[in-house]
């Protein structure tokens, strides 16, 4: 990593422990060598597009797959070679998997039944959950009579109704529609935080992963990317693939001309201007080829042309995405490269450049970021 | 104004005459009062008191109820057996042979069928001394041979389209795998599991080629005894019988109905 980290350090960062984790289904090899820490209450996001073996992963935390090789260690216990019912782990399935022909009662005490407790427990139990989920009025329906932000509340409640170490969540807002998700999102983190459960998730929106979560894992074919706190990730990226997974970003190819302690310059051929960067690059002598890396977001447009040498060019607008809240200009430059700016729509008629304007492109020498090709 | 009569409502009418005229003519002719089937004399119910008093027939209606009711049971429960095996434990050896040995009997005429269970319990009886005569437990074993192809068919169907995370809950939340499945598997897939054992049961009642290989002396099913009886000149007994059989389906069948509207009906009131 260049910058430093912005993680607060988690200090008891060992309640589950998963070391050297390998998983292959014949040739293909779905998880490689994942090492991940995570600490007593974080909720955990791991986040990839499908296929990079995020979900193997969590079935392996479940119990549903063994690996080729590993430890899982929870709280000081290597699970890896219990089965899925003797894992102190509840998971809720990216379906919700409720039972069809039991009622939301049953359904939420079907745990705690295969655990013998006395019937009068298991009553008060199910009740404090429904409680917890705003569901008593329910209690007698079966899922089927249920919308489905209902279902995702009764499965929550049924994965959390045996206290677990750990709980697990497959794609939490997969089955559901836009808005109601943004919703869910919140009170899903609400009910978790509420019972201080610890949590790992699996996602593939990066929104979600970043509402949710508090710490996040990119994984990209069985590997894990970069890991840190949502914050972490997006501002100081360790490598290309987790700057491009989240979030977008104006990329140009250079070399490193100028390598100081506290700044370094990147010729690029994409653009005319000289890239300055606020602080020193440890670059191997041999490879100066870099690329530097600048959110759209940090960028201003103006139509003037702006001091200095460095980080700044030239361009026309070749279009304008009005989002409401902000718009995305896209900036063409001379040599046709297409750069992304975010405008703030802070006025509701201000004077903006419009299309086929010719407008500056700036930004500061704290926003860009050095990344290896 | 006159209505113009339209192509589909004629043919609903010519279908529907088609299918159930020939059951409707042997209702009407049940209550005949001529010992004569095909001749018309007259209305009486003298035919069901007839029946009743047919201590043969009686009998073969209560030994083809038996051997269906048993032979369902069991080709139930080896189609459960079998559609686990094909369906939930991947690519074993010999799951490919078991896979068509299974659907075997769907494909194989019946007369074949009957004639092979009759060479090997002939040769078992030779070489094993049992089964020591054929009967009511030979006829079992037969129809529940075949009973389980039909039975595998229906319920594997339904097995493989069930969503695995329904068994993976249940064993998440502590169940093992027995208990999941008996818990879990079984109550979801029950609706394919019944008409499994009504398919089973309508065939083994239905069936005459291969029970008749099969059968012994003091084991003649129902469908046997009509079919030598009319052989020898068709007595209207039969058609009470018959109007009999069709009275009880036809009664089962509108319950069923009845049962899965009113759910239906239900269903809709609580969503609403």
């Amino acid at each position: 990593m260049i910058e430093p980290s912005l993680s607060r350090d988690g200090v008891d960062g060992h309640f589950l422990q998963i070391r050297s984790i390998v998983k292959t289904y014949d040739d293909v090899v779905a998880v490689n060598d994942v090492s991940l820490d995570i600490a007593k209450g974080d909720i955990f996001a791991l986040l990839g597009a499908s296929g990079s073996g995020k979900s193997t992963l969590l079935r392996m935390l479940a119990g549903f797959e063994t690996p080729n090789s590993g430890k899982i260690i929870l709280d000081g216990e290597d699970i890896v070679s219990l089965a899925p019912y003797r894992r102190p782990i509840n998971m809720m399935f990216q379906s919700y998997a409720l039972f069809p022909h039991m009622t939301v009662e049953q359904n939420i005490a079907y745990g705690l039944k295969q655990d013998r407790m006395p019937k009068a427990m298991i009553a008060d139990k199910v009740v404090q959950m429904l409680r917890l989920v705003h569901m008593e009025k329910y209690a007698k329906r079966k899922p089927e009579q249920l919308s489905g932000g209902q279902r995702q509340r009764v499965a929550l409640a049924r994965s959390l109704a045996k206290s677990p170490k750990l709980l697990l969540l497959d794609e939490p807002m997969g089955a559901l529609d836009k808005k109601l998700r943004n919703r869910m999102q919140l009170e899903v983190v609400d009910i978790i935080e509420s019972v201080g459960v610890t949590c790992v998730m699996v996602t593939h929106d990066q929104e979600e992963a970043m509402t949710m979560a508090n710490r996040i894992a990119i994984m990209e074919e069985g590997s894990i990317v970069q890991s840190g706190t949502p914050r972490d990730i997006y501002e100081a990226p360790n490598s290309l693939q987790a700057a491009e997974f989240i979030g977008s970003m104006n990329l140009f190819r250079g070399a490193i001309t100028v390598d100081a302690q506290d700044h370094a310059v990147i010729d690029s051929d994409e653009i005319n201007n000289q890239l300055y960067v606020s602080y020193g690059v440890t670059t191997a002598i041999e490879d100066k080829h870099v690329v530097f890396a600048v959110r759209p977001e940090k960028t201003l447009i103006s139509r003037d042309q702006p001091q200095g040498e460095y980080n700044w060019c030239r361009g026309v607008v070749h279009d304008i995405a009005y989002l409401g809240g902000h718009s995305v200009y896209h900036i063409r430059l001379n040599n046709g490269k297409i750069l992304y700016s975010f405008m703030v729509n802070s006025d509701r008629f201000a004077d903006q450049p419009t299309w086929e304007e010719q407008v500056y492109v700036y930004w500061s020498d704290d926003s860009g970021l050095v990344l290896r090709p | 104004m006159k209505q113009p009569i339209r192509f589909s409502s004629v043919m609903f009418w010519f279908g529907m005459a088609f299918l159930y005229l020939p059951m409707l003519s042997l209702v009407i002719y049940s209550f005949n009062s001529s010992r004569l089937v095909t001749v018309w004399a007259g209305w009486s119910t003298k035919w069901y008191g007839e029946l009743f008093r047919d201590e043969g027939l009686m009998a073969a209606v209560w030994r083809s109820l038996e051997v269906a009711f048993w032979s369902a049971n069991t080709a139930v429960c080896l189609g459960v057996l079998a559609s686990v095996a094909l369906t939930r434990f991947g690519r074993f050896r010999g799951r490919s042979m078991l896979h068509s040995l299974v659907a075997a009997p769907l494909v194989m005429p019946d007369v074949i069928i009957g004639l092979s269970l009759l060479l090997m319990f002939v040769s078992m009886t030779d070489v094993l001394g049992w089964p020591q005569e054929r009967g009511l437990f030979t006829i079992w074993i037969a129809h529940a041979t075949f009973g389980t192809a039909y039975a595998t068919v229906v319920i594997s169907s339904r097995l493989k389209e069930l969503d695995r995370s329904f068994v993976e809950a249940a064993m998440d939340l502590g169940a093992a795998p027995v208990k999941a499945f008996v818990q879990i598997t079984l109550p979801i897939i029950m609706p394919a599991l019944v008409s499994a054992w009504l398919l089973a049961f309508t065939l083994s009642l239905d069936d005459v080629v291969i029970a008749s290989f099969v059968s012994g002396p003091g084991a003649t099913t129902l469908p046997i005894e009509v079919f030598s009886s009319v052989r020898l000149g068709v007595s209207p007994k039969i058609n009470a019988l018959a109007t009999l059989i069709i009275l009880i389906v036809s009664l089962v069948t509108l319950v069923a109905w009845w049962l899965s509207r009113r759910k239906l009906k239900r269903d809709k009131l609580v969503r609403s």
